[in-house]
């Protein structure tokens, strides 16, 4: 148990399904009740598919686990109505400090651009996003979260997925048409279908630490290479909520978990770090190594993978939990699409296109992360080590000390579904990236307002596309953002994606790039 | 000229990957040797006398002011 924290216990309930036998037909079962599987959850439930939710536990995470959330998943979050009391509980920073053996290296600044809603980031604790997503799914009559189900087999044809579900109560059977798989890196649903990940796996081993800290220290985050109360690896200190303070040892290849992960053990290498006055309780303490790795295709038929369960990558920079849930946005929509027969199956097969691209941007960016914080060779060490003391004193080395970086969302660039540009624009928001915020006049948030259908925004007045309009008056931040000029428009994607955008409304070439993104083929 | 000492790489991640990855698989010897090499290859390129001294004068300066 945590000092700072009670973990609530989900009641496991027997189902009429599985005390009559008889199993109900149902569209969507999403396998794990993390943070992609609820958001998987609360999204599919406001597009008004009925939801059940099948988790083997009956809790939330144990430990801090995910703690850094980014402004796209926030954004992601506020649509389901969470965004404002996750700001709100989460810690705000923005200033990053990279320490190099004794010294300061340098310091950084994300300085987020004014006048968006969500900030650039938060930090918090797994377990109170999770408890907070869990209340939010209570709420929502379309979904019902079933505790202590396991899942044990499945079975897909054309016509649906047959489960084969373990509870305390015995075996049952559950059909559903389309069934999400957000069970983690050790996904059973991936196992049972025969599946695997391609990539690489990092040999070293990395401790984590949770812990409370009685003084204060400023909310920044603060990065050391090879500094000298731990030498030749890397430590990262970060803040989280109730004072709960997140600490990550690099151990190296060699470390034996079990152990590292003894308190004897953990608690003089947290002194040494801290100084031998600092006063601290240890929390939670795990011992891991990751990976770089994706599964070939996200969809098998009517199985769709989402989160770990499809992709892995390194904590460094944030991508795990933050990728997952752009994952359920990507889907959520499209399954909406699909099950409404508003598009046609292939559809589906766009979520794979698009998150796997994202899923490999975010692969890429997470190895190059670890490559610099652990090198593999001396001459990568060497380099490694001249970029950080070049840094004291050289602007030129600053960009290339890379201890993680900021996750962005990565824009949909390829996508079939998306119409490039045939008017000229100068950057504004592209097709294929995600809807940036902005203030309106009213004091309404344009995020809030784009909702989660799809929209044709319009500066200045519009004509009949058939689509909702939302008209905006070209002025102001709004119209700087989207580089608008009078009659700009743009297709907003129900995700909040942009599908395309001309610079004068022609309700023919809307019609078009809609049926594109939606997936029909004209 | 004067040495340029602000950031002038686009993709400065990207770069520094092809950096690593350009002494993949070689041995210690071999890839200080790479290194050396690419010094002496950029500074062919450089050609400017001055620039040349002046990053010269750096690179030492940082070294041996950094225990």
């Amino acid at each position: 148990m945590l000092k700072t924290y009670h973990f609530p216990e989900y009641a496991y309930r027997q189902t009429l399904e599985q005390r009559s036998g008889q199993a109900q037909a149902r569209p969507l079962v999403i396998i794990g009740a993390g943070p992609v599987g609820l958001v998987a959850a609360l999204d599919c439930a406001r597009r008004g598919l009925p939801v059940v939710v099948l988790d083997d536990n009956n809790s939330v995470s144990m430990g801090s686990r995910a703690v850094c959330y980014a402004k796209r998943s926030l954004e992601i979050l506020d649509r389901l109505g969470q965004g404002e009391a996750l700001a709100a509980q989460g810690i705000k920073w923005q200033v990053g400090k990279v320490f190099f053996k004794e010294d300061l290296a340098y310091q950084f600044d994300l300085l987020p651009q004014a006048h968006h809603k969500m900030p650039a980031m938060i930090n918090l604790q797994q377990y109170h996003l999770e408890e907070r997503l869990v209340r939010a799914c209570q709420l929502e009559p379309n979904i019902e979260l079933r505790w202590k189900h396991k899942l044990l087999g499945l079975e897909q044809s054309d016509e649906g997925v047959s489960l084969q579900v373990q509870t305390p109560d015995g075996v049952f059977q559950m059909q559903t048409d389309w069934l999400i798989a957000c069970d983690g890196a050790g996904s059973d649903t991936r196992a049972m279908l025969g599946l695997d990940f391609e990539g690489q796996v990092f040999q070293d081993r990395f401790l984590i630490a949770d812990v409370v800290m009685k003084a204060q220290f400023p909310t920044e985050r603060w990065f050391w290479f090879d500094p000298p109360f731990h030498p030749d690896q890397s430590v990262l200190l970060h803040k989280q909520c109730d004072s709960v303070w997140r600490i990550d040892f690099q151990l190296g290849r060699d470390a034996d978990p079990a152990e590292e992960k003894r308190p004897e053990k953990v608690i003089p290498r947290i002194q040494a770090m801290l100084g031998p006055d600092a006063e601290f309780e240890l929390e939670w303490v795990s011992v891991y190594q990751f990976a770089c790795r994706r599964m070939k295709r996200f969809r098998h038929g009517r199985v769709l993978f989402a989160g770990d369960a499809a992709h892995q990558v390194s904590p460094f920079g944030a991508r795990g939990a933050n990728s997952g849930m752009q994952d359920a946005d990507n889907l959520a929509w499209k399954l909406q699409a699909v099950i409404e027969g508003r598009a046609p199956e292939t559809l589906l097969d766009s979520y794979h296109q698009e998150r796997a691209a994202a899923a490999d941007d975010n692969i890429a960016h997470s190895t190059r992360s670890t490559d610099f914080i652990s090198p593999k060779s001396r001459a990568s060490l060497r380099l490694r080590n001249a970029v950080l003391e070049l840094a004291k004193t050289e602007p030129f080395a600053r960009p290339l000390v890379n201890s993680g970086r900021l996750s962005l969302p990565t824009p949909y660039w390829d996508s079939a579904l998306i119409t490039p540009d045939e008017d000229s624009f100068d950057i504004g928001v592209p097709p294929g990236s995600p809807c940036v915020d902005a203030p309106l006049a009213d004091g309404r948030w344009l995020l809030n307002v784009l909702g989660q259908d799809f929209m044709l925004l319009s500066f200045g007045a519009a004509g009949d596309c058939g689509l909702p309009v939302l008209e905006l008056e070209c002025a102001g931040l709004a119209a700087e953002r989207y580089d608008a000029r009078p009659g700009t428009c743009y297709l907003i994607r129900p995700d909040q994606v942009v599908a395309a955008r001309w610079r004068r409304f022609d309700a023919a070439k809307i019609k078009v790039a809609f049926a594109c993104s939606l997936g029909v083929v004209q | 000229m004067s040495l340029r000492r602000d950031p002038n790489i686009i993709d400065p991640d990207g770069f520094y990957e092809e950096l690593i990855a350009a002494q993949r698989d070689l041995s210690d010897e071999l890839a200080d040797l790479l290194l050396a090499k690419l010094v002496l290859i950029l500074s062919n390129h450089v050609g400017d006398r001055a620039v040349l001294r002046e990053a010269l004068a750096l690179a030492r300066h940082n070294t041996v002011m950094t225990p």
